[in-house]
């Protein structure tokens, strides 16, 4: 036996990218916008999603629900008549961490892509794994709630910097917290200049506007921010 | 905690390469950015490079310094914490120049020897 080097100087995740670049092609030809919404657990995307999904003025909206354990989050959306299809990424108590391409292709097949302008993937309440991993999407949206204090940009500045849109949401509790909005803010543009922001509250529903209107643009092709 | 999911995608990468020869040493390039922990990478790699062409492998990590370079006054430096502002200019227009790399560069293969044709 002897010892070989192989040159292979491939990107790791290029395999990923590779079905993400799959999945893309399907969500073009059937003319379908795709949104990634990240966030930690808790921080209220689905909330965020219950706000505006019937509400986008002539846009027909689909959600696929990627949650480690059970479908209470697609039931809630359900319940708002837009067509909701749950991936669940793993079975008993254990469960991927995030949505990979390969998931989210594995899907497709049960998606109504015919039916829908806009695909919003909500992602596995994780700032971590949900940032390495592309999945067709024209767009990635975080969600980032004040209650999870100033420092969360300087703690996970890949998902900070993976995102075209960050949604600041919960400032309804601002005057309960020992938070300083100006600060977060400005943690979020050191670690992603320029990033654009909404600050609002899926509670009380101030700010709610921006959102829908960025959806709005975004599933029209209006936005000129679709990643690539 | 992403460390699991990058193991598989380096084992993976790794099995494409390999071609059935069992790999002794798979040398990685990992950027600063990518918030990989060495240990932790380490750990989880052994783990799922049981049953697989890695199995027993050595994995060897080069970290890549983090370098950023702006577009508006083309300064370059080095970041040890995420701040992405042009420290000299204060513009946006950053560009990441090292430290975002996850890369398989290269393997070390067992072979066996040939015996050549008389």
């Amino acid at each position: 036996m002897h010892r070989t080097k192989v040159k292979v100087v491939e990107e790791a995740l290029d395999a990923n990218n590779t079905i993400a670049a799959a999945n893309r092609a399907d969500f073009d030809r059937a003319g379908v916008t795709v949104v990634n919404f990240m966030s930690a657990p808790g921080a209220g995307k689905t909330t965020l999603l219950e706000r505006v999904v019937a509400d986008l003025p002539g846009v027909r909206v689909g959600v696929l629900e990627g949650d480690v354990q059970g479908s209470m989050d697609a039931d809630r959306l359900a319940s708002l008549h837009v067509p909701v299809t749950q991936i669940n990424t793993g079975a008993g108590f254990g469960g991927e961490c995030h949505l990979d391409a390969n998931m989210v292709r594995s899907a497709i097949g049960a998606l109504p892509l015919d039916d829908i302008d806009l695909l919003i993937v909500e992602n596995v309440g994780n700032l971590v794994c949900p940032a390495e991993f592309r999945i067709g999407e024209d767009a990635r949206v975080m969600v980032s709630a004040v209650t999870e204090g100033v420092d969360k940009p300087l703690k996970y500045p890949l998902m900070f910097r993976a995102c075209e849109l960050v949604l600041v949401n919960k400032i309804d509790l601002l005057p309960h917290l020992d938070v300083d909005l100006d600060h977060l803010l400005y943690n979020i543009d050191q670690v992603h200049p320029d990033v654009e922001r909404i600050v609002l509250s899926a509670r009380t529903g101030e700010g709610i506007d921006g959102w829908r209107d960025w959806l709005t643009r975004i599933a029209t092709r209006a936005g000129a921010i679709l990643a690539r | 905690v992403h460390e699991l999911s990058l193991s598989s995608a380096i084992v993976n990468t790794v099995a494409k390469h390999a071609r059935g020869r069992r790999v002794a040493v798979v040398n990685l390039r990992v950027g600063r950015m990518r918030q990989v922990v060495p240990d932790t990478l380490e750990f989880y790699f052994q783990f799922v490079a049981r049953d697989s062409v890695c199995e027993g492998a050595r994995l060897h990590q080069e970290v890549i310094p983090a370098w950023l370079r702006c577009r508006g006054c083309e300064q370059e430096w080095e970041i040890e914490i995420p701040a992405f502002r042009c420290p000299t200019c204060g513009g946006s227009d950053v560009v990441v120049a090292s430290g975002d790399e996850f890369e398989v560069e290269s393997i070390e293969v067992e072979e066996a020897e040939c015996i050549a044709p008389r």
